[in-house]
């Protein structure tokens, strides 16, 4: 693997046994901002169930696991307090996963930005998305014609929905928002090997 | 400063105590996955999942679920976190706090000898109860030689016992490729200068050298003479063949269990195999003496076990009790043994090509590859 995958912080585990990979990741966790994405590096096997369990169990996202040479590379999104909650969407412009899977089938012509941080992104995808996580729209939505149409799309709905805010700010007129995105996205997907 | 600590119990302890029936409270700190995949069953214990990192912030809502008044145990899968659970439990003021020296892994690789019986000529035949797993090895022993019948991978439990009993291992043998399991057959062979034998039906694809298991080529164990005399028996696979020792025995290998029978299924021949396996146990068995006891591979619930820890039984009570030998027609046979069958055993597709010599795992990986159930039975859920 060459491309790396962009995370907030890294915990290194390796060498130890359970219930320490859980304690270390849990402690960094607590110190972290929702959204954000840990890599919790380990050796020990147990920690792949243990882990994905625990998040489970916390709310958090367990995104995916890379083997390297032994280490396993596990990736977490910590849980954000909007998506925990309920909160409301605001920008009116809304389509379905199951419309936007249309479109695609039938080739319509549009621009699907994922907004969810490059490690969601690394792991699963709808083939053709563009990665623009949230954080770095703001940046670089000069380089977005504003003429196209646009597609956006998150996890739940909720960072999409902020993303379509900002751009219709911004003076684009054709954004959409897809709900709920990729936590039911049943259509093609791909990812990183 | 309290008195109060926390004791190891290891999987000898343990085992003990579930043969004696004696009352012990289990607190398993594993994943549910895992939990609910494989648990420690048996005697009058009592057992509560509650995953450990439940427990990272305090133990008050294991506390609230654990008697005061008997032996509890908490258990993971190797010990660091049940050790990290039991510390806070007698921190929080509890007594007769254990944890499983070695986890679910040391449970999985204990071996437990038990005798069987005497043989002619002051011989004996012993079985090895792998209470964690459900598996069962057999060590038949006559005036200064032995011969292992499917062997367990710790082959030096077996190399300490016939040690111990002063005797060379002469011939390792498997009843089958075995698919639940590593064999160590072929490991004890090489290092005690032994013999491995296979049916050679089971073992088209493998890579080594080994003597053909055929029927009617009897071997004998000691100059006091004990037969093994193979029984052709297909039907779990191609290749299983039982063993007749000492005209009192018959090693049935992976075809027919205390409480069930073989399943067909697990080198994915399901479907032809299924007259196979209905010949052997309702004619080629039928053909045999009612007398001789059933040593099967392999149990399923600890219930199988006799008050002495033996899996045993006598063929003409099998027929009687074992529901998998009072299946009216072929075609009831037919969907009771293929429809309806538990989840194959893990990784059994990755144990087959070890036991082939295609695939070469270290110790680790091996220990990994064994965990859980050995669900060759096609009863056991």
């Amino acid at each position: 693997m060459t491309a790396d995958i962009q995370t907030n912080r890294i915990v290194d585990c390796e060498g130890l046994a359970c219930p320490m990979p859980i304690v270390k990741t849990k402690k960094a966790m607590e110190e972290m901002t929702g959204g954000e994405v840990l890599e919790v590096r380990a050796t020990d096997k147990g920690s792949v169930v243990d882990l994905q369990s625990w998040a489970g169990r916390t709310g958090h996202h367990y995104l995916g696991l890379k083997e390297e040479a032994g280490i396993l590379r596990h990736f977490l999104r910590k849980a954000s307090d909007p998506e925990k909650g309920s909160g409301t969407r605001q920008h009116p412009a809304v389509i379905s996963n199951d419309e936007l899977n249309q479109k695609l089938q039938a080739g319509e012509v549009f621009r699907l930005l994922d907004v969810r941080e490059p490690a969601e992104y690394n792991f699963q995808r709808i083939p053709g998305a563009i990665s623009v996580p949230l954080g770095t729209l703001e940046e670089q939505v000069d380089t977005l014609p504003k003429e196209e149409t646009y597609l956006v799309v998150c996890r739940t709905g909720s960072r999409s929905d902020l993303a379509c805010q900002l751009l219709a700010e911004r003076g684009y007129t054709k954004v959409i928002n897809v709900v709920p995105g990729m936590s039911a996205w049943e259509g093609p997907v791909e990812w990183d090997e | 400063m309290t008195s109060r600590t926390m004791q190891p119990m290891t999987a000898q302890q343990l085992t003990k105590k579930i043969l004696a029936s004696e009352e012990l409270f289990i607190l398993d700190v594993r994943n549910e996955e895992d939990y609910g995949n494989w648990k420690i069953e048996g005697g009058k214990t009592e057992i509560v999942n509650i995953p450990y990192f439940d427990l990272l912030e305090g133990v008050d809502e294991a506390l609230d679920r654990i008697p005061n008044d008997k032996d509890v145990l908490v258990v993971c899968a190797k010990e660091g976190s049940s050790i990290f659970v039991a510390e806070q439990l007698v921190e929080a003021g509890r007594s007769r706090i254990h944890y499983l020296q070695g986890g679910m892994r040391a449970w999985s690789e204990h071996l437990e000898p038990v005798k069987i019986g005497d043989l002619r000529g002051g011989g004996e035949l012993y079985q090895f109860v792998r209470i964690g797993k459900g598996c069962l090895s057999y060590m038949v022993l006559s005036s200064g030689e032995a011969a292992m019948i499917d062997t367990l991978r710790m082959t030096d439990v077996f190399e300490q016992f016939a040690r111990e009993k002063g005797a060379k291992i002469v011939h390792t043998l498997d009843t089958h490729l075995h698919a639940d399991h590593i064999s160590g057959g072929r490991t004890l062979a090489v290092q005690n200068g032994a013999t491995y034998w296979l049916p050679a039906k089971d073992a088209e694809e493998v890579t080594f050298d080994y003597a053909p298991l055929e029927e009617g080529q009897e071997m004998r164990v000691g100059n006091s003479c004990i037969r093994i005399q193979p029984v052709y028996s297909p039907g779990h696979t191609i290749g299983s063949t039982s063993l007749i020792v000492d005209d009192q025995y018959l090693l049935s290998g992976d075809i027919l269990f205390v409480a069930s029978i073989g399943r067909p299924d697990l080198a994915g021949k399901a479907e032809d195999w299924v007259t196979d396996l209905r010949t052997t146990l309702y004619e080629t068995y039928r053909s045999l003496s009612e007398n001789l006891i059933v040593l099967p591979a392999h149990f399923g619930q600890t219930g199988e076990l006799d008050e002495d820890g033996r899996v045993a039984a006598r063929l003409g009570d099998l027929y009687a009790s074992n529901p998998g030998l009072r299946i009216g027609s072929e075609t009831e046979f037919r969907a009771e043994v293929t429809g309806n069958l538990p989840p194959q055993p893990n990784a059994y597709q990755e144990i087959r090509h070890t036991n082939m010599g295609l695939l070469m795992p270290d110790c680790e990986e091996q220990r990994e590859m064994e965990l859980g159930p050995n669900r060759c039975a096609v009863h056991d859920k």
